[in-house]
């Protein structure tokens, strides 16, 4: 079912304060503006024990104007949708523009791209999730609750669920005019056990979040199955035995292996952070451009993609905050770096090092208030035609672990060494699983773990996993992001045991 | 515009309605390579409106005021469609801030004059600079129908620089929160830099294992941060956090920590002065949105060692049978030391000595066992000087246990939490000596 634009938005006076803001920017000789105008409603349902916790609703709406003024960039945005406030904007853009005038080394120059005239995009989904009455949320939830807590050995059960509708409308100099529309959401179940002699352990569904509508909730994935087996699964793992910490091979599940994709490849592949924009806080890369095309990155089998137009992908949209189209690309192809994330200004500025002087239409601002900066597409692993499933992947195995879920994840700040727990490890002897263990953590180096892989499950085994709070810049910028992933084999991982970490 | 919050009001048909109203006026300044990267100057604002009906509340925020029946009506209807809220309880009552009726103070960049005149002379020089600078002023109203009327303009600024040289190991990182950036000087922040920068002359290649290291103030925070995030008491006597007791009830009254060490919150605190009355747009495990505009008042979590209270609402603190220990967003720290960094490195005989500490996640909320990398600088100490730089590492260690581990608590100082900055700005805290911290593997990253 295909949606039109939310009437809300459209009522506002979109093209009026984008004339009025280019205009006085053009007047002021910018040699770039562009003016972004956001609506972004936001529901987040916490029930705790079966209780609602809070329900809140938001609503923010702002307009922003970004202008080069004398080679140097200039920002301003405001709550207030007008064309005189636009207007005031676009000057004060200016203004920021040349107070940091004298700080800039470097002139901005951007890319040139296709003028896209009244460009419309809406995301795929069937209902809007602000069209269900809260009500109907909320008794769904209690019933999930009343499930898990119906069971002896399930003390707590929490439910989160966040959901997005972001309106964006993009103008600039150059005449492209882009109106577009995305849902997204994210539920997750958590069941704790307490255990009356001290110590607890917990199990959150592995259910990942979307750029879907409420289908989700309903059609899409089986959550009766998932909330049914919790409670087992939740008993067997806080009665598992610790893990012997060593190296294992791993077969990793895509409901894990997203989160690794993310963290070592994803962001390693920013070209911002190759060059070094980050430095200060989210941190650089080992990946540098000079190493483009040459970087051993894993095995031949590592072909990673990167994207903004996979159905349901929450990085997914017609055209990104630039106004440049969206588009896939190689990242990694047969284990070499071959491409970078990028922006109107790096494609422009690294144009005789990429290959390219075309942006792939990375760049995007979380919010009115935020300068757009190079953020993440969907950045996946492909699986391999033919290739075997989750189960054939672990009849490959002698003594190895089954790793099944996100949960803890932290990596340096050029992307090399990393640590990652899950929400299930099952042991694997001569290629078969033989319960749970618990207290894993697996550690690696990025380039080191992905040439260790082995294998590559098929399209049989492919997910798309995802997170909402992707974390960079400053001021701090949020986005979700979808990575899709086969199940995959990696030989003689490092594996932790987290309580002998902790000393004990 | 305190005018909102009365508007609101006077639309309100709810039994009982908060009103929280901010507007926020922000400037940044951003630079890489050492060059201008991005900048912006933003105005926002936010509403908030609490309807209760009967025991149970409804919640609407917006940033639009357009439309402020909808939004009341809305909250009213979430209020009748909500079960009774488990944190029910009367709203709060109190005097009217003498000031409320006062506008919204803003900022501009020319606050960043002479931020930006000595950040001009630093990217002459010949190391590269990367670094953020920004500065808040948030007033926000409260308004009830009980008759609570209070005012708050909170500033929140701060500087954070890296510098790199070419060396293995060359980066280092200086940071600092500000109310107005008049206490800020960029010279001397560039001195330390240099100074640190200094220390690359040497690369020294260590394996991992466990370390005495000097833990500075910066990465104590960070610590701390975590383990005051994940104090709420009510998790605590449900039997889900590292301050649970088997059998039961939290670990309040165990000592944590040696004699004479302290931490506690304060939002009068001189220098670290924040919000004094608490405002929740939605309810959590540690905050509810019935306590809106209560009195926040000054804290002790550890005192004398001694783990004293947890986070609490009105309503979990009457469950329990606890005290109202409110969460409050500032954290000092104090073991009753007096040496500075620079004395704890002369009197090191061998160890290693910290910058900051990044990417800090919680690996096993059981022992609050937490992971992350060192970063931008590890330094070697030997017979009481800094001899060179050795490789990052990634940790695991639980701040809880290290309380329990320090041999020597320097004195406490205002500090950036370098990683939860964004979050967290106001904190005051010694350098730690931890004697054995589990450098768990080794980082190649500079």
């Amino acid at each position: 079912m295909s949606h039109s634009i939310d009437e809300t938005f459209l009522s506002l006076p979109l093209r009026a304060a984008a004339d009025a803001a280019l205009q006085v920017a053009r007047d002021l000789g910018a040699t770039h503006a562009d003016v972004r105008v956001e609506r972004l409603r936001e529901q987040d349902v916490s029930l705790r024990d079966g209780r609602l916790q809070s329900l809140s609703d938001d609503l923010d709406v702002g307009i922003a104007v970004r202008v080069v003024h004398d080679g140097t960039w200039g920002f301003a945005s405001s709550p207030d949708v007008t064309p005189d406030e636009a207007a005031r904007l676009a000057r004060e853009a200016v203004s920021v523009a040349r107070v940091a005038k004298p700080l800039n080394h470097q002139p901005v120059e951007l890319a040139d791209e296709p003028v896209h005239a009244d460009a419309t995009w809406v995301s795929a989904y069937d209902v809007d999730p602000f069209a269900v009455d809260p009500k109907d949320k909320v008794a769904l939830f209690e019933d999930w609750s009343r499930r898990l807590l119906g069971h002896d050995e399930v003390d707590h059960v929490d439910v989160h669920l966040q959901q997005a509708l972001e309106n964006k409308f993009y103008a600039d100099l150059s005449g492209t005019t882009t109106t577009q529309q995305r849902v997204r959401l994210q539920p997750q179940v958590t069941g704790t056990r307490v255990d009356p002699g001290g110590g607890f352990e917990t199990m959150r569904t592995i259910a990942p979040p979307v750029g879907r509508g409420w289908e989700y909730l309903t059609t899409v994935w089986d959550w009766d199955d998932e909330l049914a087996q919790m409670p087992e699964r939740l008993v067997e793992k806080a009665k598992a035995s610790s893990v012997e910490p060593g190296r294992y091979d791993l077969v990793i599940d895509p409901t894990n292996l997203w989160l690794t994709i993310h963290e070592s490849i994803g962001h390693a592949t920013e070209l911002d952070r190759a060059l070094g924009y980050e430095a200060a806080y989210a941190g650089t890369s080992f990946a540098t451009i000079d190493q483009l095309g040459s970087l051993r990155y894993g095995s031949d089998l590592m072909h990673v993609t990167g994207d903004r137009v996979t159905p349901y992908g929450l990085s997914t949209i017609g055209f990104d905050d630039e106004g440049v189209a969206a588009q896939q690309w190689d990242i990694v192809r047969g284990g070499t770096l071959v491409g970078y994330q990028l922006d109107r200004r790096m494609a422009r500025q690294n144009a005789a090092v990429l290959g390219t002087d075309r942006s792939n239409g990375c760049s995007f601002a979380d919010s009115p208030h935020h300068v757009p900066v190079q953020r993440m597409p969907n950045v996946s692993l492909q699986p391999l035609a033919g290739g075997p499933s989750t189960e054939e992947l672990i009849a490959g195995v002698e003594r190895g672990i089954y790793v099944v879920g996100d949960k803890s994840w932290s990596i340096d700040m050029q992307r090399y060494n990393f640590q990652f727990t899950g929400q299930r490890f099952y042991e694997i002897r001569s290629g078969r699983l033989v319960g749970q263990l618990r207290d894993v953590a697996y550690q690696a180096t990025t380039t080191e773990f992905w040439g260790s892989m082995e294998a590559v499950g098929g399209p049989q085994t492919y997910l798309l996993g995802g997170a909402f709070n992707c974390g960079k810049a400053q001021p701090g910028q949020v986005a979700a992001v979808t990575h899709g992933c086969p199940a995959a084999l990696f030989r003689n991982v490092n594996i932790l045991n987290t309580v002998r970490e902790a000393g004990r | 515009m305190s005018e909102v919050v009365e508007r609101v009001l006077a639309l309100s048909k709810a039994d009982g309605c908060v009103v929280v109203y901010s507007e926020s006026s922000t400037v940044d300044l951003r630079w890489a390579n050492s060059t201008l990267t991005t900048n912006g100057s933003r105005r926002e604002r936010h509403l908030t409106v609490i309807s209760v009906i009967g025991q149970s509340v409804g919640v609407r925020g917006a940033s639009v005021l357009e439309d402020l029946e909808v939004l009341v009506r809305a909250s009213e209807q979430a209020a009748r469609d909500a079960g009774q809220d488990e944190d029910y309880g009367p709203l709060v009552s109190g005097p009217a801030d003498p000031d409320f009726g006062d506008p919204a103070e803003a900022t501009s960049t020319a606050v960043f004059e002479q931020l930006a005149r000595d950040l001009g002379d630093a990217f002459a020089g010949d190391v590269r600079q990367y670094g953020y600078a920004t500065h808040d002023l948030t007033t926000t109203w409260l308004g009830s129908s009980t008759g609570l009327r209070r005012r708050w303009v909170q500033p929140t600024g701060y500087v954070e620089m890296t510098a790199k040289n070419d060396a293995r190991g060359g980066s280092s990182w200086v940071g600092q929160h500000t109310r107005d950036f008049s206490d800020l000087s960029v010279p001397a922040l560039t001195d330390e830099l240099r100074r640190r920068l200094s220390w690359t002359k040497r690369f020294v290649e260590l394996p991992k294992g466990r370390y005495e290291t000097l833990v500075p103030p910066t990465a104590v925070a960070d610590l701390l941060v975590d383990t005051y995030w994940y104090a709420g008491g009510r998790d605590a006597h449900e039997g889900r956090t590292v301050y649970s007791r088997p059998n039961g009830g939290t670990r309040v009254g165990e000592a944590l920590a040696p004699k004479g060490f302290s931490l506690r919150s304060d939002p009068h605190h001189p220098g670290l002065a924040i919000q004094p009355f608490l405002t929740a747009g939605a309810s959590s495990d540690m905050i509810s949105v019935f306590d809106n505009g209560i009195e926040l008042p000054a804290t002790s979590w550890i005192d004398d060692g001694v783990l004293t209270a947890l986070p609490h609402t009105r309503a979990s603190a009457a469950t329990y049978g606890d005290a109202f220990t409110p969460y409050v967003d500032n954290l000092v720290a104090d073991g009753g030391g007096t040496a500075t960094l620079d004395e704890m490195v002369a009197s090191t005989e061998r160890g290693l000595l910290l910058t900051c500490l990044w990417y800090i996640r919680v690996v096993d909320p059981e022992t609050l066992l937490l992971t992350g990398l060192t970063r931008d600088g590890v330094y070697l100490v030997e017979g009481g000087e800094v001899t060179g730089v050795v490789n990052n590492f990634r940790w695991n260690e639980s701040p809880i246990d290290l309380l329990g581990r320090m041999t020597e608590c320097g004195v406490s100082v205002p500090t950036l939490p370098r990683e939860w900055s964004d979050y967290f700005t106001w904190a005051q805290m010694p350098a730690l000596r931890i004697p054995d911290f589990n450098m768990s593997s080794v980082s190649p990253a500079s």
